[in-house]
């Protein structure tokens, strides 16, 4: 195939030519000057005044005094030395072999010989487990909850449990968390309680967000966990902001943002990897995939081997974990989260899971998925049991503790729902309040002429937000 | 207020052609250092000081790190260090996200889109981040420090995709606040007090004026308060409303009107969200006349939401409907700019400023009008009557 084509240096410099052409004054000049490959370096030294015309002479010389080994060959393009080949050669779309996946338990929670791990004391392989089992818990009994008329809406994170735990396991205090909405875990492990949930879930004046937001819109300052916006993605590239306020500040922290398959298609998560690896930022970039964006399987979502893959196209170190298994989740994050500190880096994680349940209160997934599909995963390849066997392995688990812990959570979170339920909205005032620092004075009068309108007809609103 | 400062700080308009008139305004309050400078070197001095004093300030956007495309961003790199003042990619939703996120951490971001013809990718970060991040919190969170800046508007060649004016679309996000300067001076002290408020600003500047427009700007360290409009010119048959390079325009028409014996009040709005209603209000209650001018569109622009507010503060007031002179209904033209742009002839000619009536008549007219109104009671009675009797 070769021999049909001119040779690859030939055909550049007749680009290079051409592309001289345009504005350039030694445009006559060029035409007339001696063919190359093979001759000497052009007798015609003229420096242009135009600097693209001086780049490209540069080239043109350095290419012609250089010509016998075209492999040996390489140029100083804009961004850095790259060399020749006179194969035409498309890189693959793929690689053979998708990218391996790493995993420390097998699917029974045995520990994998010869597996690479940080080591996790029973203090926190404990609190892992019992917070996975606090999350299910409470996941169940908020969406009976809504089912039942007494929330709007609900998002579980069924099957995700150890990416919730886990991840946070790895993670400081100090580290920022921009969720997307199915990592209520992280705040569970940083300590916010399930009366808080509770009071977001049911717009409380308890609630931080004021009553604003839709359930499962979780945020609190204290914890370091920005609160959640439904937009998908648009967390990304703030995370990286944060990043980089972080490293600029000299602290020993990261920014972690999570996300979907889903998520990962989105222009923001394009401009947050390339800015992240640009402005050189600390930031964990988390993807769940989970398989599942509401109705839509990965095959639709992207054609790439997931999401790792991408990585490297930004020039971001990357790796694909086990999802479902509590141990390979936190070495990777333990490990992803020191690089990024270190090495003033953004690291790529993805984490394979299953979304086993709906994506939300809102949705009926068995009319795009068999329920076969969905039990397989919530059995076989249950988060949960495979953490449970190795951490009872070492002694640090028993069936009494389990029921323990279901039974003290149970109560607690029917107590949660109970006192939520129970408090009342909050204030009229808020409607108005945090639009700015300070309302303006629009927003005043309009405050003034909404109380009017209750005044007069106090029938038209709901009585059980004070006034 | 801005009325009072407006009479204590008399301005001097230099006449000239519609573009490219010199603004020189002489504050009678300050007696402090000032320098002859153009728009982009009072942004420029905004920025160094900006920087100077807040240690935790960022600059940054495409291409800011050699100066900027319009110079605005000049020696700040070298000043401050490529950590503060740096360049991004070619990316305008990352530009913000990015800015977004520095922001939230309690920086002050200051962010540029290269010409707010670009900024629309940036508008979900701008709309859902950016404009919700403190109310959707609770307030545990905010993004206060966030300041976009974007060159706007017409600049005689700029086409489609250098000339826009989208302040209309930013106008309808409760959240952000939205300033155009009209002058150098009034540049640096509003970009002062928009990165240093505490909530996101989106910050136009007339790119048209960014070397045509030279006055004596203070050297010192000043803010010009946000949503305060001001009083530029005092008058009492017509109120003329605007904002950045189209008060030049309109400070022409007004002269114009001026012999013919028209009197204009000429207002500069400066902060179009939360926009500063009282001052205009108090303005059209004396002239009761108002009359809007702006680049953008005149469909949904907003003039639009100006003279819906001053029907609803000023009816029985005004003496004729209020009339907006403003850009056309298409995308910006190259070749047929001077027929699109909104001109002083175009304001001239409008129904508001084109009929010479004393302002004796209007009062004789409005009582006969009022008393029919008393006796009837009928609103749509006035408003025939108006249009018939003032056109």
């Amino acid at each position: 195939m070769a021999q049909h084509l001119k040779s690859s240096k030939s055909t550049f410099l007749n680009v290079l030519r051409h592309s001289l052409a345009f504005g350039s004054p030694s445009h006559a000049s060029r035409h007339l000057r001696q063919k190359l490959p093979h001759g000497g370096p052009p007798s015609i030294k003229k420096v242009s005044p135009n600097p693209l015309t001086r780049l490209c002479n540069t080239m043109v010389d350095t290419l012609s005094s250089s010509h016998e080994d075209t492999n040996s060959q390489v140029m100083d393009f804009p961004g850095g030395k790259v060399s020749f080949t006179p194969e035409i050669h498309f890189i693959s779309e793929s690689n053979e072999e998708r990218v391996p996946c790493y995993r420390v338990l097998d699917d029974n929670g045995q520990q994998l010989p010869n597996s690479q791990f940080v080591p996790v004391s029973k203090e926190i392989a404990v609190k892992m487990y019992s917070d996975m089992v606090t999350l299910q818990m409470m996941d169940n009994i908020f969406y009976e909850a809504q089912r039942q008329g007494r929330l709007s809406f609900y998002a579980t994170a069924y099957g995700e449990e150890a990416i919730n735990i886990a991840s946070a396991a790895a993670l400081s205090p100090d580290d920022v968390i921009f969720p997307q909405y199915r990592e209520p875990g992280v705040l569970l492990w940083r300590g916010f309680t399930l009366q808080e949930f509770a009071n977001q879930c049911f717009g409380n004046k308890s609630d931080y967000g004021k009553g604003r937001q839709m359930p499962v819109h979780y945020g609190s300052n204290k914890l370091n966990y920005f609160t959640v916006s439904a937009t998908i993605a648009t967390q990304l590239p703030n995370a990286v902001g944060a990043a980089y306020s972080l490293k600029m500040d000299g602290k020993d922290a990261c920014a972690v943002t999570f996300f979907g398959d889903g998520g990962s298609s989105e222009g923001d998560f394009h401009a947050a990897m390339n800015f992240a690896a640009v402005m050189e930022a600390p930031v964990l970039f988390i993807c769940r995939n989970n398989g599942w964006a509401i109705s839509t399987p990965t095959s639709d979502q992207f054609r790439s081997d997931g999401v790792v893959v991408k990585g490297r196209a930004y020039g971001i170190r990357s790796i694909r974990v086990d999802g479902n298994d509590a141990l390979a989740m936190y070495s990777a994050v333990h490990e992803a989260r020191e690089m990024a500190i270190r090495e003033h880096r953004p690291i790529l994680i993805e984490a394979l899971t299953y979304r086993v349940g709906h994506h939300s209160t809102s949705d009926d997934s068995t009319r795009y998925r068999s329920a076969d599909e969905i039990e397989w995963w919530n059995k076989a390849r249950n988060p949960l049991s495979r953490f449970r066997t190795w951490v009872e392995s070492n002694g640090w688990w028993s069936d009494e503790a389990e029921s323990d812990l279901r039974s003290r959570i149970k109560k607690e979170m029917l107590e949660a729902i109970r006192v939520a339920e129970k408090t009342e909205k909050p204030n009229l005032n808020h409607m108005f309040s945090d639009v700015y620092d300070v309302p303006p004075l629009n927003l005043r009068e309009q405050e003034l002429l909404v109380r009017q309108a209750i005044k007069s007809h106090p029938q038209d609103y709901p009585s059980d937000v004070p006034l | 207020m801005a009325s009072l400062l407006g009479r204590f700080c008399r301005k001097l308009v230099v006449p000239g052609s519609a573009h490219g008139s010199r603004m020189i305004s002489t504050t009678a309050c300050d007696s402090e250092a000032v320098k002859s400078l153009n728009l982009y070197s009072a942004i420029n001095q905004a920025l160094h000081i900006a920087l100077e004093t807040d240690p935790r300030s960022y600059v940054f956007g495409e291409d800011v790190g050699f100066g900027g495309v319009f110079r605005c961003t000049t020696g700040l790199a070298e000043r401050f260090g490529k950590n503060r003042v740096f360049n991004t990619p070619l990316c305008e939703q990352g530009i913000v996200g990015f800015g977004i996120g520095l922001a939230a951490m309690g920086n002050r971001a200051v962010v540029e889109i290269q010409f707010a013809d670009y900024i629309y990718p940036a508008f979900d970060q701008i709309v859902n981040e950016a404009a919700k991040f403190r109310y959707r919190s609770g307030n545990q969170f905010n993004c206060g420090g966030l300041t976009i800046r974007a060159p706007y508007g017409a600049v005689g060649h700029g086409g489609h995709y250098h000339s826009q004016s989208p302040e209309a679309f930013f106008c309808h996000v409760p959240g952000i606040k939205v300033v155009i300067p009209r002058s150098p001076r009034e540049a640096k002290g509003l970009l002062l007090s928009s990165i240093r408020d505490p909530n996101p600003v989106v910050f136009f500047e007339p790119k048209w004026l960014y070397r045509q427009a030279v006055e004596e700007v203070p050297e010192h360290d000043y803010m010009i308060p946000l949503s305060q409009a001001e009083v530029i010119r005092e008058g009492n048959d017509i109120t003329l409303v605007g904002w950045g390079a189209q008060l030049t325009v309109m400070e022409q028409a007004c002269l114009d009107a001026e012999k013919e014996g028209i009197s204009c009040e000429l207002i500069d709005l400066k902060t179009l969200l939360p926009w500063d209603k009282e001052t205009v209000e108090a303005s059209v209650k004396k002239t009761g006349r108002l009359l809007i001018s702006h680049e953008a569109p005149v469909t949904g622009g907003f003039g639009a939401e100006i003279s819906a507010t001053i029907l609803e503060r000023c009816f029985l007031k005004l003496e004729a409907p209020v009339s907006r002179v403003c850009g056309l209904d298409t995308p910006f033209p190259l070749v047929f700019e001077p027929f699109y742009m909104p001109t002083k002839n175009k304001a001239s000619s409008s129904s508001s400023l084109s009929s010479p009536l004393k302002k004796k008549h209007y009062l004789i007219m409005g009582l006969h009008v009022w008393c029919r109104y008393w006796m009837q009671s009928s609103p749509l009675l006035i408003t025939s009557h108006s249009i018939c009797f003032f056109r």
